[in-house]
């Protein structure tokens, strides 16, 4: 690794203040630091959040507010998370393995947007919302492609909210090696209709499927997405899986989620 | 440079590194403790979980400054005296270990998964060794060595 100067944010403007001035943000560091080992970042200064305060689940009626340093076996093992939107639990909790759900934040997974990520798949399933240190952004406003964001280069993600619903189901087909999403599927039934979020497989990063939700608002089942087709032309292809492969995973993990509802 | 001061197995250690110092850097190098291992580098193995207040974590992908004030227990940190932790013990009786290499994040990662789920099933015990990988292909033995090493701690 890269020599990086370390130094730890009181508060989020502490934080935001550090980041203007060159700062990288340091969240649970899951991808962060062994991509600093691998020296394909070489951040000058790390600025640590850990010191911030943004962690903890609350409550809001409607909806739950997660800030943005809470740690994946938090969001798991939450009462609050796992009675109001189970699949939102069951995501977090299988998300990489123990040891980086002991660490890894929701606040540096949204922020990568990863395209194999589980979260970006709850937060745009669900409709979600992107709190940050300066405005409030929407799921469909938030994903803009691979490792894309409407962050601004100086903003931080201070918490995400999700409306509640009982009625959602998060389905990964992991790579066998990495366990990482190769197509993941997030099935949500939304205010404004059945919302249907696939990460893994699009080679814009997180996406939701117009055709499918169409579909599964005229009939809420597994058969209604037999007839539906996925543009393999817009999937990831690599070693692990080529574009047609990918857009035939995305229906079937699907039809799993529905299922699951 | 960043003093670091934390509290290792038990004792109170402090020392001035380079800011990127990783926590197992620190543990190895630093500290001259070698039972947690490096294996792959790249955060998958698991040969260098540690507990940092009591929770399973890679050390190979925390910085030591990040672990300011926390209590790091390591392999060399669970024993008592001369007796083995009951899982270590457990590993030695069932033959949980081939070459070795990966069982001081084996131990750690087991202890704590046990620490919550008292009475795993082989299923849980193989999720939750999710993030440990063994080159051996000794999983068979690890699972049965963590079967007896929950009832051995009490489950």
């Amino acid at each position: 690794m890269h020599h990086t100067t370390y130094m730890k944010a009181g508060n989020t403007d502490d934080a935001v203040a550090r980041m203007a001035d060159g700062g990288q943000l340091l969240a649970g560091g899951m991808t962060l630091i062994p991509t600093m080992k691998q020296r394909l970042a070489n951040p000058e200064t790390l600025v640590d959040l850990a010191g911030c305060g943004l962690a903890g689940i609350e409550d809001q009626g409607d909806s739950i507010r997660i800030g943005a340093m809470t740690r994946h076996a938090d969001v798991a093992g939450s009462d609050l998370v796992r009675g109001a939107i189970p699949a939102l639990a069951a995501l977090a909790g299988g998300i990489g393995d123990r040891q980086v759900r002991n660490r890894g934040t929701i606040g540096g997974s949204v922020a990568n947007n990863d395209p194999s990520a589980c979260y970006p798949a709850a937060v745009l399933g669900l409709g979600g919302t992107v709190h940050t240190d300066r405005r409030d952004i929407a799921a469909d406003d938030f994903f803009t492609g691979m490792f894309e964001t409407a962050l601004d280069e100086d903003e931080m993600i201070t918490a995400v909210s999700f409306p509640k619903t009982g009625k959602a189901a998060y389905v990964k087909f992991p790579n066998p090696a990495s366990r990482y999403a190769m197509v993941g599927v997030f099935v949500a039934s939304a205010v404004d209709g059945t919302r249907v979020a696939v990460t893994g497989a699009g080679s814009d990063g997180v996406f939701r499927h117009a055709g499918m939700e169409a579909a599964l608002d005229a009939g809420f089942s597994a058969g209604s997405l037999d007839g539906i087709t996925v543009d393999a032309d817009e999937m990831i292809s690599d070693i692990h899986a080529s574009g047609d492969y990918r857009a035939h995973l995305v229906r079937e993990i699907a039809k799993r989620a529905v299922a699951a509802c | 440079m960043t003093m670091v001061n934390l509290t290792l197995n038990g004792k109170q250690v402090s020392a001035d590194v380079p800011d990127n110092t990783l926590l197992v850097t620190f543990i190895r190098e630093t500290m001259g403790l070698t039972g947690t291992h490096v294996g792959c580098d790249t955060s998958q193995c698991g040969a260098c979980v540690v507990h940092v207040d009591g929770e399973s974590l890679k050390s190979c992908t925390m910085l030591a400054a990040g672990a300011e004030g926390a209590s790091v227990t390591t392999i060399e940190g669970i024993a008592d005296g001369d007796s083995l932790h009951p899982m270590q013990q457990a590993f030695h009786e069932n033959h949980g270990l081939q070459c070795g290499f990966c069982t001081p994040g084996m131990v750690m990662s087991a202890i704590e998964l046990v620490q919550d789920n008292p009475n795993p099933s082989e299923t849980e015990i193989r999720e939750g060794l999710e993030g440990n990988i063994c080159r051996c292909t000794g999983y068979h033995n690890i699972v049965k060595s963590v079967q007896a090493g929950a009832k051995m701690m009490g489950g």
